[in-house]
């Protein structure tokens, strides 16, 4: 079945699959809910800013929230009607935070925007990028990475990989979608392609979907493209971008690098598609493929709008009696959902109807002997049997020296474990305590300058005032000799006037004291309690972002954090630049 | 809340266990055709023990008593113990043995998965230290026993010391082969005349050797299983053949051939059942070829030169010591960090 030699990845696992509960259903139009929750989060990034108001009418198609950021993309009405709500809803995350949502309530006529397909063979890469970024385009494997961020410059990527291993148990959507629409993905790959200069097209496919590979290889054939299928073992995590291009290409990517600079990029089947509907319709991306299964009485791929609120959703599978929970995403890597009035998002493969029978309540967990059964299957060839010893113990020094922070999380550890120790648990836990402490000693760090800063402008400040004074009483004192009494009464007001303006700075100093003083500095005089209370509102409130920040930066991954801080480093070095400009402008004005 | 994978392979810990165990059984089965009911004996013994000490040990500990009983590894402990120990020894040894294993070895370092030494061996080295006189004492193989020894002659040896005639066990005493060929050089013998004597089969011991092919089988069956991989077994077994060749090489007159030391003694039920215990071996791949390898050499070399009857159990300890070095310095390159690759 297979022309290409493929390079396995270390370890792997073979849960039993459960995908023909699903794979035979071709994927049905969800129809249009009674309202959608569209969240405004819907990238690694920053949250959309919301550009409509409630009560405001929107087309399908229309934008309502601009992207806030490098790594942040617009969010679209995904139908006709009107907005009912802005406001914090539950998102689906694994942080069962709330994030801005807008609520629209459908009109029925599902009435599109005026649609505008893009020149993208006569226009800037810039431009493409800016369109893709402007229809919401992100991965949807379920890392939501921004695509538009993906499409580096021409002529650094040879080799592009289209992923539709779908590896995960269960979920059935991309292969739904290859054997539906595979023209269309070739379409959104060979745009792919050409923006990004590669040579070759390698579909990764695992050998569990005869179907998509035959009608892929056929799609391909058809299309003269200079691509291939390459029909990967059925051993999860196959899917996983790192383990499909070692697959396809035998290219390792470190953690940490991008697989830009080896000259690969990986896509996603369904990102391809709607990166062509985007670019070739104008169409923005407003709904996806989700499979419902699990214990359902209709296991099916719906196409659903996002916002769709999952118990509606779930209400065209048809959830059986005794359903123990709800999974989002696959049984290796998804999370619980602890609410399904909750909108779909771009990330939602997948939603697993939980039973007894298949979902099992976890077995007391034993102690570790050792066996190195998690080490035989870690695709990252980790040693998760001493990252839980090291984590066990707070040895959090040895857990970044032997690379934990290169764990995926793909659970395939934890899925063979024989005493069903939570492994990826405790590595969720070791990573978030030394973020945890990073940003400690980074806080620690910002106010020991903060502190060494000021020491240093108020030593200068004294200084500058010294010589001013100084260079000011030389020739006054030359004068002094001559007119000895109107001096000494000018002399006296200065002096007053001097003495009125340090009692004003001190007071402004003891005022900024109370402002920056740590929080456990007993509040300020009771004769302002009003004060009091807005200000300890405003500290519980940015304590709260802290937090939300903190949970959000535990989710990602290290690219995306590292894109993250990148972002933040440029937001620095502007406001750095801007405020040397104001200086400069100043010391100019000064010295006119 | 549970949180991902919400999957788990059903192969529990316990599971693992009692296939480790039910591996031993075509050894201790030719055990007890070739040396009697007396091997049966030992092994309750040492599983009751086990399972009182455990029990008694995890109520201290506070632990829940049920499920970690029902673990297995207490009862995995008493058979290796008693498998090595002599079949017709006092009831006290192994006893004692097994206390040690399970109470000291075991539980006072932490309990399951915690020990850093096999607490078989240990029990089986506290024992031949401090017991040397009732360790070595072996009777014959019945095929070759010089006195009538039925089922009710060996449970009276094992619990009263002496048969019903009265006499006491020097009636049924014999030297296991490698005794045999460690006091036959002492006395000048040659080494051909000493392996030509009945005691000696094609491979090893006359009844030893077909013990050590039951260990073999089980052996096979874990590594079919995947309960145990190849890398330790392999290399203890490829280390002790080419130590013992080398100095069968240099003086075939003095040492034994290479095939008599993997089939005589525990080489064995060392390579598939002691050397790859998981909790007290190194997980690396690179260690535990350093670890199974130098066993392989020591435990050779203690038992051609020094004056314990074998020298598997000795060798497993003092490799013990250096597992977490071992561990610590032979970590594996990590996916994307290899060097000289192309990533």
């Amino acid at each position: 079945m297979n022309s290409r030699t493929i390079f396995p990845f270390h370890g792997g696992v073979h849960p039993p699959e459960f995908k023909d509960l699903s794979s035979g259903a071709p994927i049905a139009a969800a129809p249009l809910p009674s309202k959608l929750v569209v969240p405004l989060l819907q990238s690694v990034g920053n949250c959309a800013r919301p550009l409509v108001q409630v009560g405001e009418r929107v087309l399908k198609g229309q934008k309502i929230g601009a992207p806030d950021g490098a790594l942040s993309v617009a969010v679209h009405a995904p139908t006709s009607g009107i907005v009912t709500a802005i406001g914090p809803a539950m998102l689906a995350h694994p942080s069962g935070l709330s994030e801005p949502a807008i609520t629209i309530e459908p009109d029925g006529e599902d009435r599109w925007i005026d649609r505008q397909p893009l020149d993208w063979r006569n226009v800037e890469p810039r431009i493409v990028r800016e369109h893709l970024r402007d229809m919401g385009i992100v991965g949807l494997g379920g890392a939501i990475f921004p695509s538009h961020l993906k499409i580096v410059e021409k002529g650094k990527v040879k080799t592009l990989i289209v992923n539709g291993a779908e590896c995960e148990p269960y979920i059935t959507c991309d292969d739904r979608l290859m054997r539906e629409r595979a023209e269309g993905i070739l379409a959104g790959a060979a745009i792919v392609r050409e923006l990004l200069g590669a040579q070759q097209i390698l579909v990764g496919i695992e050998d569990n979907k005869p179907e998509a590979v035959a009608i892929m290889r056929e799609a391909i054939r058809a299309s003269g493209l200079p691509a291939d299928v390459g029909v990967v073992p059925t051993l999860y995590p196959s899917g996983a971008a790192k383990q499909l291009i070692k697959l396809l290409t035998n290219i390792e990517v470190p953690s940490g690098v991008r697989s830009t600079d080896l000259g690969v990029q990986c896509f996603n089947v369904g990102t391809l598609y709607t990166i062509w509907r985007a670019i070739e319709f104008g169409e923005p991306a407003i709904s996806r493929v989700v499979t419902l299964t699990g214990n359902v009485e209709r296991p099916g791929n719906y196409e659903a709008l996002i916002g769709t609120p999952l118990n509606e959703l779930l209400q065209l599978a048809g959830v059986r009696p005794q359903a123990t929970g709800y999974v989002y995403g696959g049984p290796m890597m998804g999370f619980e959902l602890a609410n399904l009035d909750i909108g779909l998002s771009k990330a939602g493969n997948c939603i697993i109807v939980r039973d007894a029978v298949h979902f099992p309540p976890r077995p007391l967990e034993m102690p570790c002997i050792r066996c190195g059964k998690c080490a035989d299957a870690c695709p990252i060839e980790l040693q998760p049997m001493d990252f839980y010893w090291f984590t066990r113990s707070k040895r959090y020094d040895k857990l970044e020296q032997w690379q934990l922070f290169d764990c995926i999380e793909c659970g395939a550890c934890a899925y063979v474990c024989p005493s069903h120790i939570r492994l990826v648990d405790y590595f969720r836990y070791a990573k978030s305590e030394i973020w945890a402490d990073e940003r400690q000693m980074k806080a620690a760090d910002h106010a020991r300058q903060r502190h060494e800063f000021r020491q240093f402008r108020e030593e200068r400040e004294k200084r500058e005032k010294a010589e001013r004074l100084a260079a000011r009483a030389a020739p006054k004192a030359v004068e002094a000799n001559s007119e000895a009494a109107p001096v000494d009464a000018a002399d006296a007001e200065r002096a007053a006037r001097i003495k009125a303006a340090m009692e004003r700075a001190a007071a402004k100093n003891a005022a900024l004291n109370v402002e920056s003083a740590p929080l456990v500095e007993p509040p300020a005089a009771p004769t302002e309690p009003a004060l009091d209370e807005e200000k300890a509102a405003r500290i519980r409130a940015a304590m709260q972002k802290r937090e939300e920040e903190k949970a959000r930066l535990a989710a990602m991954s290290p690219e995306e954090r590292a894109a993250l801080d990148a972002e933040k480093a440029a937001r620095i070095a502007a406001a750095k630049e801007k405020a040397a400009a104001k200086k400069a402008a100043q010391e100019q004005d000064k010295a006119e | 809340m549970m949180t991902s994978p919400f999957v788990a392979q059903p192969m529990p810990l316990n599971r693992l266990m009692y296939r480790v165990i039910g591996a031993l059984l075509p050894g201790m089965a030719v055990a007890t055709w070739a040396f009697g009911i007396g091997v049966l004996v030992q092994v309750a013994l040492a599983v009751a023990v086990a399972l009182a000490t455990e029990a008694w040990c995890l109520n201290l500990r506070r632990y829940p008593v049920r499920p970690y009983l029902a673990d297995g590894s207490a009862v995995l402990t008493a058979c290796l113990l008693a498998l090595s120990i002599p079949p017709l020894a006092p009831w006290w040894l192994v006893v004692l043995g097994t206390f040690i294993a399970v109470g000291f070895v075991k539980h006072l370092f932490g309990g399951l998965g915690q020990n850093p030494f096999n607490p078989a061996m240990i029990g089986f080295a506290a024992l031949i230290v401090s017991f040397p006189a009732q360790m070595s004492r072996w009777a014959a193989p019945l095929a070759l026993a010089p006195a009538d020894l039925d089922a009710v002659a060996q449970i009276g040896l094992i619990f009263t010391g002496h048969l019903s005639s009265g006499a006491g066990f020097d009636a049924v005493a014999s030297a296991t082969p490698l005794d045999a060929i460690r006091t036959g050089l002492l006395q000048r013998i040659p080494l051909a005349d000493i392996l030509g004597t009945p005691k000696f089969g094609a491979l090893g011991g006359a009844a030893q050797q077909w013990i050590a092919l039951g260990y073999l089988l089980g052996g096979l069956f874990l590594w079919q299983q995947r309960v145990i991989q190849w890398r330790l077994p392999v290399v203890f077994l490829g280390s002790v053949f080419l130590t013992a060749t080398l100095f069968y090489w240099a003086n075939p007159a003095h040492y034994a051939s290479p095939l008599l030391h993997l089939f005589a003694g525990g080489t064995m039920l060392g390579a598939f059942f002691i050397v790859t215990d998981p909790v007290t071996s190194p997980t690396t791949p690179l260690g535990q070829i350093i670890f199974a390898g130098l066993a392989g050499v020591l435990a050779y070399l203690i038992r051609v030169l020094g004056n314990f009857p074998d020298g598997v159990a000795f060798s497993v300890i003092i490799m013990n010591i250096v597992v977490p070095f071992l561990d610590q310095y032979t970590q594996p390159a990590v996916f994307g960090r290899k060097k000289g690759g192309r990533a």
